[in-house]
């Protein structure tokens, strides 16, 4: 076999492939499974991001896996009780919660939904129900040649949500998917793939949420697929506060059609290595894109956020603010790509990451990236980077308030507008409640 | 109350305060003049606790407590109030919250409850009519995208609200037209007490016809040169301070 970066990983994941294929029976002559195989090989001939890699140069991820995760060992056990798993809940979410244990999804600690042209089906099952709907969409979003940890999630894409929702479809309240590891008893790793396929005039949201119990390291690989078809309102939030010791990537593609409006928050609040990829296709036009983005960072937490938006069709919008606040030696990345192909005239499309360094050994990488190739465009970008600012804690001091209060509020204030962008009261408290916690710690 | 002896400042090792000498008791109004670059803004700063100047010599005394020893925050909670001369603009953090943060800090100093929904509202209330000043730029961001007129008219409100002991005024006059100077100057007369105390640092003898001092005292390349009353202000704005300059040079 070909020598690779990260060599070892790919080694034990070919074993496990194998184990994987055997227990497939009838359906490893699947179309969905040739797609898993080609993913596969792919993978074992282009090996993980190497340290060089320009897309993965600030977040060296092969390394990290490889040194913290064996990936030959097997998943173990779920074995955490029902009051360790409602914990992780988003407190006063009003939403349908599907759970998932280790990866793999628990009807009987999920809500069930019935709601009209709506179809949840765990990824698996709708592998086997929903066959023709999946082959469609499956894998042509996330290209498993562009990103190895894609082709990695594609070679094992067994678990996770199939969302369908059928034209006009307007959901009552969120879906809510419980990524819940348990890693008390050994280090744990799997990969999620959700596929969610919106329908015309659609409207829901879907919120993302992972966590671990335990002490082990772990590693989550999620590859998301949105199709958003016209003038569908499509939400979809991703929340990271997950333990010192967990390594997570995250793909997540979406392509918009006509009028549609994508919105994507991502949030990071811990973690040992977080890598998220977000990549918009607007594909049409009338698309409007949201991006949302905090990370507030502490210990050695290494978040790094990759977006891509493509406008690729004339009159679409997007706007993209990021916001990050480092403390101790933590690291941030953004890496911020906007194309504007040359059809896509008339389109509007901003982006902002700022950030807010709290020690001298927190760190920061930004890059914004625009290519433009169209000439009747309005686009801006801008970064900064900073300390807190001196006049204004001052100021507030110079009215009674403590140093330790008033620094708090500068940095609230802060993160307050990536905040103010979140549509869904629940999560928005969840969120400052955590913020304010930790900035007042 | 407050007792300033031959207070000794530098910023960057440039030296700016070179021994002030200044007593002020309670119901007193003192104004503090002087050419530009004389200190006046610096004696301000100081005395509310900016980290950006070092005291190289000296003692301040306010009411029996070494204000020196004390960080920013604690001078506020002690009742030290400084009127920026510009007021700095804080986005995401609405006048409103801030106030009642740094109310209820005072209070949790002075071992009082915290001020409950509606009593602090009524005091709002209250104080927002003194300085003709709305309740929506309340609830904006601090001063952000404020005019200068309604930046000086906050200051005055959040010194309505802090009650304070000692109000040191830096150049609150500078850049407002008449109307606001009045507006400001009756706010601050209002708050006026037996018990508590203003200095007024100012460029123009202008505001001191709505303000009216008890002493004026000239200060000239770090030092008080020259103090008096109220003619003393009237004298400065007919002659200007070149003679100051020079009787200060000859002394020298």
């Amino acid at each position: 076999m070909k020598e690779v970066t990260g060599n070892n990983i790919i080694t034990a994941l070919a074993g496990q492939f194998e184990t994987f294929e055997k227990g497939l029976n009838g359906q490893s002559q699947s179309p969905v499974h040739q797609v898993r195989r080609a993913a596969m090989a792919q993978l074992q001939d282009t090996g993980l991001p190497a340290a060089k890699d320009e897309e993965y140069k600030f977040t060296n991820l092969t390394k990290a896996i490889g040194k913290n995760i064996d990936f030959s060992l097997p998943k173990p056990d779920f074995s955490q009780g029902a009051e360790a798993i409602n914990q992780v809940k988003i407190n006063d979410l009003d939403a349908y919660s599907l759970i998932f244990l280790n990866g793999e999804f628990n009807a009987e600690l999920s809500d069930t939904i019935e709601v009209e042209g709506l179809t949840v089906l765990p990824f698996a099952e709708a592998l086997k129900t929903k066959a023709d709907v999946v082959e469609r969409y499956f894998g042509k979003k996330a290209d498993a040649e562009k990103d190895p940890f894609i082709a990695m999630n594609t070679a094992f894409s067994q678990h996770g949500i199939f969302i369908e929702l059928a034209n006009k479809t307007v959901l009552d309240k969120p879906i809510a998917l419980y990524f819940i590891g348990d890693s008390q008893a050994s280090q744990l790793a799997y990969q999620i793939r959700n596929l969610v396929v919106a329908g015309k005039f659609t409207k829901a949201t879907i919120i993302e949420k992972f966590d671990t119990l335990g002490d082990h390291a772990s590693f989550t690989n999620v590859v998301n697929e949105f199709s958003v078809d016209d003038s569908a309102h499509i939400q979809h939030f991703k929340i990271e506060n997950d333990t010192d010791k967990a390594y997570h990537i995250s793909n997540t593609h979406a392509s918009q059609e006509a009028n549609s409006n994508f919105t994507a928050n991502t949030i990071a609040l811990n973690g040992a290595m977080v890598r998220n990829n977000l990549n918009i296709r607007l594909d049409a036009e009338g698309c409007e894109s949201y991006m949302n983005g905090l990370y507030v960072l502490k210990g050695k937490t290494h978040v790094d956020n990759h977006t891509v938006v493509d406008h690729i069709k004339p009159n679409s919008y997007s706007n993209e603010l990021y916001k990050g606040i480092m403390d101790d030696r933590s690291k941030g990345v953004f890496n911020g790509k906007i194309f504007v192909r040359q059809d896509a005239q008339k389109t509007n499309a901003f982006q902002s990451n700022k950030n807010v360094l709290l020690s001298d050994n927190a760190t920061v990488n930004t890059k914004p990236q625009l290519e433009i190739w169209a000439d009747d465009v309005k686009c801006s970008h801008g970064c900064t980077t900073g300390q807190l600012d001196e006049d204004a804690l001052f100021y507030l001091q110079a009215r009674g308030i403590q140093k330790d209060k008033a620094r708090a509020i500068l940095l609230h204030a802060f993160a307050s507008d990536v905040l103010e962008n979140i549509d869904n009261e629940a999560i928005r408290n969840y969120l400052e409640q955590i913020i304010t916690e930790r900035l007042e710690a | 109350m407050l007792r300033i002896k031959n207070l000794q400042a530098s910023i960057e090792d440039k030296e700016i305060l070179r021994g002030i000498d200044l007593e002020v008791k309670p119901g007193e109004v003192h104004a503090i003049m002087g050419p530009n670059g004389s200190g006046k803004s610096t004696l301000a700063s100081v005395l509310a606790g900016r980290e950006d100047y070092e005291v190289t010599g000296g003692e301040v005394e306010f009411l029996g407590n070494d204000l020196l020893e004390l960080e920013a925050d604690e001078r506020a909670r002690e009742g030290v109030f400084l009127a920026f001369q510009y007021p700095v603009e804080i986005p995401g953090v609405s006048t409103t919250n801030f106030m009642k943060t740094a109310i209820n800090q005072i209070r949790e100093h002075r071992g009082e409850k915290a001020l409950d929904a509606v009593s602090f509202l009524k005091r709002m209330k209250e104080k927002m009519k003194l300085v003709e000043i709305d309740q929506s730029l309340l609830s904006r961001s601090l001063n952000e995208g404020f005019s200068g007129g309604e930046k000086k008219r906050n200051e005055i409100f959040q010194m309505a609200m802090l009650e304070p002991k000692l109000a040191i005024l830096d150049e609150t006059d500078s850049g407002l037209d008449i109307d606001a100077l009045r507006i400001v100057a009756n706010g601050v007369n209002a708050l006026k007490s037996r018990d508590n105390a203003t200095i007024v640092v100012t460029h123009y003898q202008r505001l001191l016809d709505y303000i009216v001092p008890d002493y004026v005292h000239v200060l000239y390349k770090g030092r008080i040169v020259k103090s008096g009353t109220k003619d003393l202000a009237l004298e400065l704005e007919e002659k200007g301070y070149d003679w100051i300059k020079a009787e200060a040079e000859a002394q020298a």
